[in-house]
């Protein structure tokens, strides 16, 4: 295949970016989309021109480290996949791709394609966990039993992998669909319930305080996310947050 | 050195809860005064970081990545073993250890494993504390399946995702204890150098991966929980990232290496595609549960598929070789992952393999489909349903257990696996060896101790499906943080290292001069064509079967591979700032160096055992021979300047609670 | 632009209730002043002593009076906070895309919200002035029965073709901007449900059409009888 690549390069944070064209032949189609950017890095090295720079890691989907804005679509024009596990068969020869980093002012840019997605990891610290100490007498796993459907859902929420795509995809840059998986997989669960309130609060204000903007209900995260988190974690974190704000005693 | 394990005497059962009695205690003030650098965040380098915080020690813990959520334990799909015998199938806390070691090939050592079974039951309960969303029946418990090697059901799982909920759920832990303070977060950070002052482990250099700069950080111990070196074949089921820097900097710096050639090579692999495929995707053991693997039973069948001129579906039953259920009907399709890889690789070297390279056996769902959608049928009291409405009700019930997976080997293969049977092949996946620690996991340098796949001591020559997130947590969560009090409390009076020591400035200065030489090698080939050049060197001679001859040949070609690395590698950008291409250049160095030692590991063990399987040393029926009179030891090596000529030190190994036996799955 | 407070005040996810709750709030504002407007159907002296009868019913009744007044409230708050929203999320991306596929993931009238809403707020104070400024402040004739002539006013306005096309393009705008708000403001409230959310937005979609529907057909009828005319 031949394909002309247009791809956002950007020396530092500070610097400024702009579109460069590279145009590229003998990519197969077996390739997966990063395999084809190690294609061009590597001739990029060998004509002696920096490599671009893209986060990339576990190469199956479930690392969450890699991003790219494919033609207009994060992770690309394929649905429930990221971008290491989108192929070249989805291009035909001759077509330009577009390739931009993940934008938003919550993920300023490292370098290239590269982005700083550490807004999430505070998101997360601000309550996405259950406060237990390690112990080896916690209560037995089996004391609790916990109906096979909320249980199915806190994992259907909990596979989130942190990629970033429903911020880059919103038009608002909005972190909503990341932050409620979270707060959804504890509060479907029993274990999560005695701080529940707290986490909603405070995860929620971490996310206002790292400058994403609002939900305006359009659902393209829905649709774009690699993993087809459901809209329904952010009602159910809507309903958590209200009737936290109702009845918190701060 | 004599090697001293250290392991507790008393009876087996016993050992854990004594040694854990007598450990000396830090009291929490002074635990206030000592620090510790995790290196590494996936299971074992997580609940180790946010238990050791939560005693009160003071963390510091580092990963490559841009978040600690994201290390390669989150890609383990199927698994974690667990003794709770909520199946009341005969498990017990005893079996697992015997199976453990019965699956490693005997070749690890009794006291760690027993310990590792102990605590697998506490694994559980905490995760559940902690949200982690197993899978559960109808009646709110939670659910168990089956893995290779084992006869009972005890893996805990959550959908083919298993790795990832744990390790959310250590992170979450982890992230606990940074929004408090307890622990000091550095992503994008790699290990470039460990800093021995006085023989103690001291502290790290690492890098900044953003900015480029070095920064010296010191402790009081260092725990390595860097994950395996399986990146040494360049192709393999590791993230991009893995590599052994870190280790094997321990390791030149005085931390033995033990058995380095113990790599699991996984059985159910999508195959290698094409010159330019960077990574292999596995797909879950937990698919030999329901799926039939064979091959054609004849040759020009193979060859006729090769061709593309014969589909699968056509060919006869009778006319298909299932080769594992037929040499091992008592496990089937459910032997241990060594002895199922190997299988595969003697079916397709013989001429039968089924895919363009020949390099590729069928793992069929067809039968799977079908009994599913019987029993689907009379659930549903149907009446004379024709073929293809049992087969659509068959599809549903496979797709319900194994759905993520089918859809990730579609986009991966662009073949539909519910229409005709997966294609896969071994790749490499695990590596068993690692840093030789004793039995509080403390490498032969003091204060540096190495948890999870870094380590070597629970899985002898070969792991056992859904061990190794068991084991990564077992260290992480329940055995370094009580262990290290061992080596810490003599260390209450040494007050804060010093980074300004002449052996913090020697370190960092070594690191510099190695990053310059990178940056101003003006070579002419790119670090992954070096890479990719060891990974064909690793497979082809160091793989899954190896011999005198081609070990020799191995280490020959990967020390002139070494040598032609650092003259003509080319590194283009600067020192300064984001420079992937440059740190990959420095993983690769320390992988090519630790090739070499693998392929020396190999070539003194005469014998077959476990994932190491010598050409010399089989039955005649093809079936691996193991030889405990000679080769019953951990093979520890020393570093000396050249990794081919490392110094073999042995930890014999005792076997007192099982009787030592040829494996046998037949 | 980052919100920094908590609570129901202040916080993004308040500001998105107080837009849910002030535009269902509007919502039924829609239906009662649809029920007035479906009385224009009726023509002849008979309907407009009867649709002035109302309107002065609606200026004087204490009760209409507080509702108005809730919502000149809602419209406000909708208005303010709408625009806040709008604010927040542009700073939430400084530097956009070059190449985006919106429509591969979320419909039109979902993305223009603000732009329809803008739309709908002008016609709002083009149509405050035609009728309701007239009827409180303007010098507006009486009926035989001593009530304002708010239906004279109405009918010849859309005796206008521009007028009545206006109208109908603004609440064609409308239209849109209820085909997604009026469904997602229960999103917003947490109110989702797999076996009731199918429902709530067959309901809430049918609504965003129906209503704006009756508008148009009040004016289209207006412009095409031509009532006025007769009288």
């Amino acid at each position: 295949m031949d394909l002309t690549l247009k791809i956002w390069r950007q020396n530092g944070p500070q610097e400024k970016g702009e579109m460069k064209t590279y145009p590229i032949s003998g990519v197969e189609e077996d390739m997966s989309f990063l395999e084809m950017l190690d294609f061009l890095n590597d001739k990029l090295i060998n004509e002696g021109i920096e490599p671009v720079v893209f986060d990339h890691d576990c190469r199956e989907g479930i690392c969450g480290m890699c991003s790219l804005f494919i033609n207009g679509e994060a992770h690309g024009p394929g649905r429930k996949v990221t971008t290491c596990q989108l192929h070249m068969r989805e291009f035909k020869s001759g077509d330009t791709i577009y390739i931009e980093p993940f934008r938003a002012k919550a993920f300023p840019i490292i370098k290239d394609l590269m982005v700083d997605r550490s807004a999430f990891d505070r998101i997360q610290r601000a309550g996405g966990y259950i406060s237990v100490n390690t112990s080896g007498n916690t209560i037995d796993a089996n004391a609790i039993p916990v109906p096979k459907e909320n249980a199915d859902k806190a994992f259907d929420a909990a596979t989130c992998i942190g990629c970033g795509a429903c911020v880059a995809t919103c038009k608002n840059s909005s972190a909503m669909l990341f932050a409620s998986a979270k707060i959804s997989q504890f509060s479907l669960l029993p274990q999560g319930q005695p701080e529940a309130k707290e986490r909603v609060l405070n995860m929620v204000h971490q996310m206002d305080l790292e400058g994403f903007g609002n939900c305006t209900n359009t659902g393209a995260c829905e649709v774009e996310c690699p993993k087809g988190i459901s809209l329904e974690n952010i009602a159910r974190m809507n309903r958590d947050y209200l009737f936290a704000s109702l009845s918190s005693n701060k | 050195m004599a090697l001293d394990s250290k392991v507790p005497a008393g009876a087996i059962a016993d050992k854990w809860t004594k040694h854990k009695g007598e450990i000396p205690l830090v009291s929490p003030a002074n635990k206030r005064l000592l620090d510790i650098i995790v290196v590494g965040t996936g299971l074992a380098g997580s609940s180790a970081a946010a238990s050791l915080a939560e005693m009160g020690y003071n963390v510091k813990a580092f990963c490559f990545q841009d978040s600690p959520r994201r290390a390669h334990s989150i890609a383990a799909q199927g698994g974690i073993n667990a003794a709770k015998n909520y199946q009341n199938d005969g498990d017990s806390v005893y079996r697992l250890f015997y199976d453990t070691i019965k699956g490693g090939d005997y070749r690890s050592r009794e006291g760690n494993v027993h310990r590792l079974a102990e605590v697998s039951r506490n694994i559980i309960d905490q995760c559940v504390a902690q949200g982690v969303p197993f899978a559960r029946d109808y009646g709110g418990l939670l659910d168990n399946r089956s893995f290779g090697g084992v006869q009972v059901s005890r893996t805990f799982y959550a959908k083919g995702q298993t790795g990832q909920q744990l390790l959310l759920g250590a992170y979450s832990a982890l992230n606990r204890q940074i929004a408090k303070g307890r622990v000091k977060m550095y992503a994008r950070h790699e290990m470039q150098e460990l800093v021995v002052v006085d023989g103690k482990a001291r502290g790290i250099i690492a890098k900044n991966l953003v900015t480029g700069e070095f920064e010296r950080h010191s402790a009081h111990a260092v725990l390595l929980c860097t994950g395996g070196y399986g990146n040494v074949f360049f192709l393999s089921t590791n993230a991009m990232g893995s590599n052994v820097t870190a280790a094997w900097k321990a390791h030149r710096k005085g931390a033995y290496m033990a058995n380095p050639c113990f790599t699991q090579i996984h059985p159910t692999c999508i195959p290698v595609s094409g010159e330019n495929q960077s990574k292999l995707t596995l797909m879950s053991e937990s698919l030999r549960n329901d799926g039939r693997i064979w091959v054609p039973a004849k040759k020009e069948d193979a060859e006729a598929i090769r061709a593309g001129k014969l589909h699968p579906n056509d060919i006869a039953e009778a006319d298909r070789d299932y080769y594992l259920e037929r040499r091992y009907p008592a496990f089937g399709n459910l032997v241990p992952r060594d002895v199922a890889s190997r299988a595969a690789k003697e079916r397709c070297d013989a001429g039968y393999g089924v895919n363009k390279t020949g390099e590729a056996v069928y793992l069929d769902f067809a039968a799977a489909i079908m009994r599913f959608g019987e029993e689907e049928v009379h659930v549903k009291g149907l009446k004379n349903p024709s073929t293809a409405e049992i087969k659509a009700l068959g599809e549903k019930v496979v797709e319900s257990k194994y759905g993520n997976l089918f859809q990730m080997y579609e986009k991966i293969t662009a073949s539909n696996p519910y229409k005709e049977p997966m294609m896969i092949y071994p790749a490499v996946h695990y590596t068993m060896g690692g840093l030789w620690v004793d039995y509080n996991l403390m490498t032969t340098i003091p204060g540096c101790f190495a948890l999870g796949e870094a380590n070597f001591s629970d899985h002898g020559a070969n792991r056992l499906g859904a061990s190794a997130l068991m084991q990564g947590l077992a260290d992480g969560y329940f055995v370094a943080p009580y262990t290290v009090g061992e080596f810490l409390s003599t260390d209450i009076r040494s007050g804060k290292i010093p980074t300004d020591s002449p052996e913090f400035e020697a370190a960092e200065q070594a690191v510099r001069e190695r990053t310059e030489k990178f940056i101003n090698n003006n070579g002419t080939k790119s670090v992954d064509f070096f890479h990719k050049r060891l990974g064909k060197i690793m497979w082809n001679e160091v793989g899954m079967a190896r011999s005198e001859k081609g070990l020799k040949q191995a280490i020959a070609d990967i020390q002139a591979l070494r040598e032609e690395f650092y003259a003509d590698v080319r590194v283009l950008g600067s020192a300064n700032g984001m420079n992937p291409e440059l740190d990959k250049a420095g993983r690769v160095a320390d992988l090519i160096e630790l090739g070499e030692l693998m392929a020396k590991d190999a070539l003194e063990r005469n014998e077959s055992c476990g994932g190491h399987f010598r050409e010399e040393y089989q039955s005649p029926e093809g079936e691996a021979l193991r030889d405990d009179e000679n080769f019953a030891f951990v093979s520890a090596w020393e570093f000396t300047g050249v990794p081919a000529e490392a110094q073999l030190h042995k930890e014999e190994l005792t076997f007192e609670n099982v009787e030592l036996k040829t494996r046998s799955y037949k | 632009m980052a919100t920094t407070s908590k609570g129901l005040f202040g916080s993004s996810l308040a500001r998105k209730y107080w837009m849910a709750i002030s535009g269902l709030f509007l919502c039924t504002f829609l239906v009662g002043h649809l029920l007035g407007n479906l009385q224009l159907f009726v023509s002849g002296e008979e309907g407009k002593l009867a649709f002035n009868e109302y309107g002065h019913f609606m200026t004087t009744f204490p009760v209409v009076k507080i509702l108005s007044w809730v919502t000149y409230g809602a419209i406000f708050l909708h208005t303010v906070d709408g625009i806040m929203l709008a604010l927040q999320n542009r700073a939430a991306r400084p530097e956009g895309y070059v190449k985006e596929k919106q429509s591969a993931n979320a419909s039109w009238a979902s993305r223009k919200m603000a732009l329809l809403g803008t739309l709908t707020l002008f016609f709002i104070v083009v149509h405050m002035k035609s009728f309701w400024y007239e009827m409180h402040y303007g010098e507006l004739g009486l009926d035989a029965n001593g009530n304002k002539d708010l239906w004279s006013l109405t009918v010849k306005a859309f005796e206008q073709w521009w007028y009545a096309a206006f109208y109908v393009i603004a609440i064609t705008g409308l239209a849109f901007h209820l085909s997604h708000g009026a469904q997602s403001a229960f999103q917003t409230l947490g109110i989702n449900h797999p076996k009731y959310t199918p429902i709530i937005k067959m309901t809430m979609t049918a609504f965003a059409w129906l209503i704006p529907a009756g508008f148009v057909a009040v004016a289209v009828f207006l412009y095409v009888v031509q009532p006025g005319q007769n009288l």
